[in-house]
């Protein structure tokens, strides 16, 4: 393949960076890439990447969808918090926490609210005209308050063996909450590019002015997006709990948010709005998972581990910006095309 | 002579912009740059003003090689440029908007009532006196292209002044305040470089020209020594039989036997007072009147893009109210606007998916076009208005004014409107292009579409409509028939003393 139109390519630099962040595991941990199968369960440095970055996966997409209409969604943390706390809630109230059917129902019933939240923030960004930065603010304020009012300040611990397998359990060896990520990823990949949603979600990005005179029902299509956020936050806080079996209101999501828009961002959807890319969000949040393992594996002490995660988003962003990699580059081959 | 370009060249991906060519302004003339779109105009002019760097030639500017890294360079050397599109922050002040980047100073501190002095006084000279403390954008456009020329004219040793389109969305008084800056500036020996696709304009004002066509050099004229017919066909290459055909093709009134629109009083309060029009199928209607006569707004309460507060709208006799423009699509209308960048075209996206976005959106988002009837589609649209570059996949914001154009002509006709309302579809945009624009909507009217056709130029309306309303003060003051009887003198009478004579 042409070298250039390599490096061109938008998805070059998030993957040479996951590269190297692997490769550098490689070299503090010798059986960083050994998979062993365990008990029927895949075992593995990779295999725990990939099942600990479903929750940010999730939530990058909605953000994704969110970022392409020029908005933006601060509450998915405080949404990943409250479906946490219901579920729990009422799986302790269950009389026979171990019996699928009923916990399957409380599932829906956490994803529903969540839907009502998504509602709410589409609300507030299309019909009332509230920027979204603000409007999403509020929810991730108050959401965190409505999580708690549920669990009524406690951490509730729940032990149901069905809820259990939502975030921590194996399906044909593959972890479940893997398998939930992949199963989103492509319900939004045919939701968007087999329908003409994406093109829309683009238009309203690129101009909401000329769309509206085109026909595109923005306001609705507005408020899809924030509700298809909130229901994926809301899986994604599903897993979250699931995981720990347990609704802590506080640690549940805490600053996802930021890192699911520095996914979208690594993942080269511009925050003004318009074309974005799934794969690339998808790739941003396996980055940022792999950072923080890494982080731990490499031994980069605790305390300095937010500064070691900086410095690498620094590296990429930059290694992404057009204008940066012209002023380093560009003297290179400036220095070969002018003859002497 | 101020400045000199020799054989530039300039190349993109895929294109040669400029090929070879040479440009030259002599201190204190004014200077025409005529060309077609995409003849290499505007390219000329980025590469002039640093915004792009040359692949090839020479760039002198009093006597100095030049070579601009990027626009502050090219101010600082004394060449300053008014866009096309205002390019001005419209969220501050006219006086800050003067002077943003070099704001008088004392201790660092920002001496605002200086400024606003000089503001007023580098305003003073344009015959212009409002409050320069005001927020841009609380001025008209007419008013924002002057403060834009203000501040390009204030910078201090400028050499050369470069004009994209600046009275494209002038009314004629205007131009002629901006004529008589521009003669001054020339007085004091400032070279002009001025582009306009308005013939009359340039050859009212402009003391030489070069001819552009294709990114390579026609030739360099006197204005007085070339006549108009000679110049049009030194810029599209051929000769203009064509456009004169369109007069004779269209004065044919139709039946009028099927109504398509009507409206009854229909108006809302700040934006167009009360009016009755009547559109049948296959009639063109053309809408004249001075800049903010009420035009636009006209067309907009059509179209559902504002709700009106009073009156009726029937569609084929049946009652209806727009909520958005998305109901007046159902009934078989379409509106193209007349700010093509903020209201028509998305940038970012490409041909192809600015072609199909309107039926796309009529479909829903559910029931996507497939790929194979999208390319069908483009492919025979993009033949048929003759979009350059015919790449569908290109993003549209890199194609010309006049392509863009025909990019949102395209998006509309396919979705097979009964009523077009274009408004100012040949604003900014070459004879060529204009010319099959205005033989497409009379096509279009023959083949039964009704067509509500909104410019500025009273020639064009008078050319293409069968019936002629005539607005003033954002009132619908005028039906007229349009027959051997009509002339522009005719409707600047109703526009200028607002009766009927």
């Amino acid at each position: 393949m042409n070298l250039t139109a390599l490096l061109r390519h938008r998805l070059f630099w998030p993957i040479a960076v996951l590269v190297v962040l692997l490769a550098s595991n490689l070299v503090f941990s010798n059986n960083f890439f050994t998979i062993t199968l365990q008990d029927g369960h895949l075992y593995g440095s990779l295999i725990d990447i990939l099942r600990r970055s479903a929750p940010l996966v999730l939530v990058a997409l909605g953000m994704t969808l969110v970022i392409s209409t020029g908005g933006i969604d601060l509450s998915v943390g405080s949404v990943m918090a409250i479906s946490g706390a219901l579920a729990c809630l009422l799986i302790g109230d269950l009389s026979n926490p171990d019996s699928v059917g009923p916990v399957l129902l409380v599932v829906g019933a956490a994803i529903a609210l969540c839907l009502v939240f998504g509602l709410w923030n589409g609300f507030l960004v299309a019909v009332l005209g509230i920027q979204p930065i603000i409007a999403t603010l509020i929810l991730m304020v108050a959401g965190r308050g409505v999580a708690q009012l549920i669990t009524d300040g406690q951490i509730l611990n729940v032990h149901s063996a069905p809820y259990r397998v939502v975030g921590a359990g194996y399906f044909l060896a593959v972890p479940v909450s893997f398998l939930i990520a992949a199963a989103a990823v492509a319900l939004t990949v045919a939701v968007t590019r087999r329908t003409a949603l994406g093109l829309l979600l683009e238009s309203v990005g690129g101009s909401p002015t000329a769309s509206r005179l085109a026909g595109i029902r923005a306001r609705r299509i507005t408020i899809m997006v924030y509700v298809f956020a909130a229901a994926f936050a809301g899986v994604a806080g599903l897993i979250y709990s699931s995981d720990v079996s347990s609704a802590d209101s506080n640690a549940a999501g805490n600053l996802i948010e930021l890192n699911a828009i520095l996914a979208v961002v690594i993942g080269g959807t511009a925050l003004t709005g318009g074309r974005f890319s799934i794969a690339g969000s998808v790739l941003g949040a396996v980055i940022i998972t792999t950072l923080d393992i890494t982080a731990v594996s490499v031994g980069v002490p605790v305390e300095t581990t937010l500064l070691f995660k900086a410095v690498v988003v620094i590296i990429l962003c930059l290694a992404q910006s057009a204008t940066f990699r012209a002023k380093v580059f560009g003297r290179f081959s400036a220095k070969r095309t002018v003859p002497a | 002579m101020v400045l000199q370009m020799t054989g530039i060249r300039k190349v993109f991906p895929g294109v040669v912009a400029l090929d070879g060519v040479d440009f030259r302004l002599l201190p204190g003339e004014i200077h025409a740059l005529m060309g077609e779109n995409g003849a290499g105009k505007s390219t000329l002019i980025k590469v002039l003003t640093g915004v792009y760097d040359i692949d090839g030639g020479e760039i002198e500017l009093a006597g100095e090689r030049v070579r601009f890294t990027g626009p502050l360079q090219a101010q600082q050397a004394g060449i300053s440029t008014v866009y096309q599109e205002v390019n001005l922050c419209p969220n501050l002040s006219v006086a800050e908007n003067i002077f943003i980047g070099r704001e008088p100073r004392r201790f660092g501190r920002i001496q605002w009532s200086e400024m606003r002095r000089r503001a007023d006084k580098s305003l003073a000279r344009l015959d212009l006196d409002i409050d320069v403390s005001a927020q841009l954008d609380s001025y008209s456009l007419a008013i924002q292209q002057m403060v834009a020329i203000a501040r390009a004219t204030d910078i201090g040793n400028t050499r050369v002044l470069i004009l994209d389109e600046p009275t494209s969305s002038l009314d004629a008084s205007e131009v002629e305040q901006l004529f008589a800056v521009m003669r001054r500036l020339k007085e004091n020996g400032t070279a002009i470089l001025f582009v306009s696709h308005f013939l009359d304009q340039v050859y009212e004002i402009a003391d030489r020209m070069t001819v552009l066509r294709n990114g390579g050099l026609i030739g360099e004229y006197r204005t007085a020594e070339l006549p108009q017919m000679q110049l049009v066909s030194k810029m599209i290459g051929k000769e203009l039989e064509a456009l004169e055909q369109i007069e004779e093709e269209v004065r044919e009134a139709p039946r009028r036997d099927r109504t398509i629109i009507e409206a009854k009083g229909l108006g809302r309060t700040g934006s167009i007072a009360p009016f009755d029009l009547t559109i049948h199928a296959g009639e063109v209607v053309g809408l004249a009147g001075l800049l903010g006569s009420g035009r636009t707004e006209l067309a907009r309460l059509l179209f559902g893009a504002d709700r009106p507060d009073s009156g009726d709208l029937a569609v084929d006799g049946q009652p209806v109210k727009f909520h958005s423009p998305r109901d007046a699509m159902t009934r078989g209308i379409a509106f193209s606007s007349e700010n093509r960048r903020t209201e028509g075209i998305i940038g970012e996206l490409t041909v192809r998916e600015n072609i199909i976005l309107a039926l796309q959106a009529a479909r829903g988002w559910t029931r996507p076009i497939p790929r194979r009837r999208q390319d069908e589609l483009v492919d025979r649209y993009v033949q048929a208005l003759q979009i350059r570059p015919a790449d569908p996949e290109r993003l549209v914001r890199d194609l010309s004014g006049g392509n863009q154009q025909k990019v949102l002509l395209a998006r509309w006709l396919i979705t097979e409107p009964r009523l077009l309302i274009i408004d100012e579809p040949t604003r900014g945009i070459d004879v060529g292009a204009k010319a099959e624009i205005q033989r497409l909507v009379a096509q279009l009217a023959d083949g039964g579409m009704a067509v509500l056709f909104v410019s500025a130029e009273l020639e064009e309306v008078l050319r293409l409509s069968h019936k002629i309303e005539v607005l003033r003060d954002r009132r619908l003051v005028e039906e007229l028939e349009n027959g051997d009887d009509v002339d522009a003198d005719r409707i600047m009478h109703t526009i200028a003393s607002g009766a009927t004579p």
